[in-house]
C-alpha cells in the first residue's frame, strides 16, 4: 500500500496523535514528535481513514488555491510518503 | 544566556530501580537505588506538570522495571493529563492482561517492550532470570489491545548474529517498530564489555541485514539500528547534546542530563523535591556543565563537526580518557583513540567467547567442567532492597 494510490484512506496508526504544546500543534508518534504548521497539520487532520488520498488533495487545492494545483498534489503525496516511512500512518484501501 | 537555552523534549522518567530482571548490560548505575528513596506519585506528578509546560512532549517511562511501581497506573494517567505522551519502556514480567487494560485506560501511548534475543535460552542467561515465555504472553496481550508496540533487543556478540529471528519474532507481533541497540558501554555493560563487544565481522554482517530488513518492511514496521560507538568513526551525538534535549530523573528525583552521568566526578545533582524543573534546567551547574562549546578542548573546539556530535559523549569521555571534558576517545581524532583500538583488537583477536573473569559479589557460578566453555562469567545486575 503506498500514498500513491489516490483512492486509499490514510489514518493515523496505533500511537500516532494530535496534540497540542505551548499553542504549537504536534503530531505525536513513538519516542519521536513532529511540530505541525500549515499544510502539514491540514493534511494530518485529514489523516482520519474517511478521506481518500483525492479528497486530501481536492480540498488542499482549494485552501491553497494560489498555488499550482499540480505542486500542491506533488507536495501532498510526499509528505504522506514521508509520514509513512515514519510510520505514522495505516492506508485502508 | 538562559534565553538561549532550547526546551527539553523528552523526560527520562526512572521511576523505579527495582527489576526482576538482572540483565548484563543493564543502563543503571552500579550503585542502584532502594526502594525507600523513591519518589512519591504525588512528587511525580507535579514533575510531569512542570516537565510539560517547560516545553517536554513524551514522557519515557523506564527504571528499572517501571511495573515494580504499585502506582503504574496512576502515573500514567498523571503524565497523561499532563498533557505528555507516555512510552513505557519494560521487560513485560510484571504484566498480566488486566493490568494492561488500565494501562491504556489510563492513557498509555506506547509500549517498549525488551527482548534480550528471540530464543529462550539465551534470552533468559542474558536476563539472569526466566522471562522469555512471559513476553511472547505479553505480545499477545498487546496486540488483543491494540497499544502501539516497539521491541527492543539490546544487541552484543551473543546475540548479534540472530538478527534475522528477531525480526520473524517482530513480525509475528503487532509491533510497527523494532529497535536494535547495541550496547553501550556504561554501568554494567562497562563491566561485562569485554564479553558483550561484538568482532568487527559481526557488525558487518549485521548492518547488511538491518539494511535488507529495512527494504523489505519499509512502511510497515520500521527498523531501528543503534551502532556500537566504539567501532564507528565519529561518536554518537550523546543525548542530543548535553542539556539540550533530555532529561533524566532518577527514582530519588536526581535530575541527571543522562542515564550515566553519576559516573562523571565532581558533578552535583539537584533534586525536584528541592527546586523546580524549569530552574535545574536553566540553572543547575550539572546541566551548564557541558552545554554549548565553552567547555570542549582540541581537537573539538575547532572541529567541523562540533555542533553535530557535540563532542561525543562525556560520561565515555570520562570513563575512557579519565576526563569528562575530553574528546570522546571513541572518535577517531580524538587522541585516545588507539585505547579503543586495543580494546577492540582484543576482542578482534581472541576466541570471541572466551571471557576474563571478572571479580565482584555477584559473579555467576563457574560452570561445571562437562559444559562447553561458552557461557561467559557475568556480572549480573542485582535487584536493590
Amino acid at each position: 500500500m503506498t500514498a500513491r494510490e489516490l483512492s486509499s484512506r490514510p489514518r493515523l496508526a496505533p500511537g500516532c496523535r494530535l496534540s497540542e504544546n505551548n499553542q504549537q500543534r504536534i503530531l505525536q508518534m513513538p519516542e519521536r514528535a513532529l511540530r505541525l504548521n500549515g499544510p502539514s497539520l491540514e493534511i494530518v487532520q485529514r489523516c482520519d481513514g474517511k478521506h481518500t488520498v483525492q479528497q486530501i488533495v481536492s480540498e488542499l487545492q482549494q485552501i491553497y488555491s494560489k498555488a499550482q494545483a499540480q505542486k500542491v498534489e506533488e507536495d501532498i503525496l510526499g509528505y504522506l510518503a514521508l509520514l509513512q516511512k515514519e510510520r505514522a500512518l495505516d492506508f485502508e484501501v | 544566556m538562559t534565553s538561549t537555552i532550547s526546551n527539553p523534549l523528552a523526560l527520562i522518567a526512572e521511576l523505579t530501580h527495582r527489576c526482576p530482571l538482572h540483565c548484563v548490560y543493564c543502563s543503571n548505575p552500579l550503585e542502584l537505588q532502594s526502594r525507600s528513596t523513591e519518589l512519591s506519585t504525588e512528587s511525580w506528578s507535579r514533575v510531569f506538570q512542570e516537565a510539560a509546560s517547560l516545553g517536554v512532549l513524551q514522557a519515557d517511562f523506564t527504571g528499572g522495571e517501571p511495573l515494580a511501581r504499585i502506582d503504574i497506573v496512576d502515573l500514567v494517567r498523571a503524565a497523561r493529563s499532563a498533557g505528555l505522551y507516555v512510552n513505557l519502556i519494560t521487560s513485560g514480567l510484571p504484566l498480566d492482561e488486566s493490568k494492561l487494560a488500565a494501562l491504556v485506560a489510563a492513557g498509555l501511548d506506547h509500549i517498549q517492550l525488551s527482548f534480550q534475543g528471540a530464543r529462550e535460552e539465551l534470552s533468559n542467561e542474558i536476563s539472569g532470570t526466566k522471562s522469555h515465555t512471559q513476553k511472547l504472553r505479553v505480545l499477545e496481550w498487546v496486540k488483543q489491545h491494540r497499544v502501539a508496540l516497539t521491541l527492543n533487543f539490546v544487541i552484543h556478540h551473543r546475540n548479534i548474529d540472530q538478527l534475522e529471528e528477531m525480526v520473524a519474532l517482530a513480525e509475528t507481533s503487532s509491533a510497527t517498530r523494532i529497535e536494535f541497540a547495541n550496547v553501550q558501554y556504561y554501568g554494567w555493560a562497562f563491566a561485562n564489555r569485554e564479553t558483550l563487544l561484538p568482532t568487527r565481522e559481526q557488525l558487518a554482517r549485521s548492518i547488511g541485514v538491518i539494511k535488507r530488513e529495512q527494504q523489505r518492511l519499509e512502511g510497515r514496521i520500521r527498523v531501528e539500528y543503534v551502532v556500537p560507538d566504539y567501532y564507528a568513526k565519529y561518536p554518537k551525538p550523546c543525548m542530543g547534546g548535553w542539556g539540550r534535549k533530555l532529561m533524566l530523573i532518577a527514582p530519588s528525583g536526581d535530575a541527571l542530563p543522562c542515564h550515566a552521568a553519576h559516573v562523571i566526578p565532581g558533578l552535583a545533582f539537584e533534586n525536584v523535591k528541592d527546586h523546580g524543573l524549569r530552574e535545574i534546567w536553566e540553572r543547575s551547574a550539572a546541566f551548564q556543565k557541558f552545554r554549548g562549546e565553552d567547555w570542549m578542548q582540541e581537537p573539538c573546539k575547532t572541529c567541523d563537526r562540533r555542533e553535530q556530535d557535540f563532542g561525543g559523549c562525556r560520561c565515555q569521555a570520562s570513563l575512557l580518557a579519565g576526563d569528562a571534558a575530553a574528546t570522546d576517545p571513541v572518535c577517531s581524532l580524538a587522541p585516545l583513540r588507539p585505547k579503543v583500538d586495543a580494546i577492540l583488537a582484543a576482542v578482534n583477536l581472541a576466541p570471541a567467547s572466551v571471557a576474563p573473569g571478572i571479580a565482584g559479589p555477584y559473579i555467576a557460578e563457574a560452570p561445571p567442567a562437562n559444559e562447553p566453555p561458552t557461557r561467559p562469567s557475568w556480572l549480573y545486575r542485582p535487584n536493590p532492597a
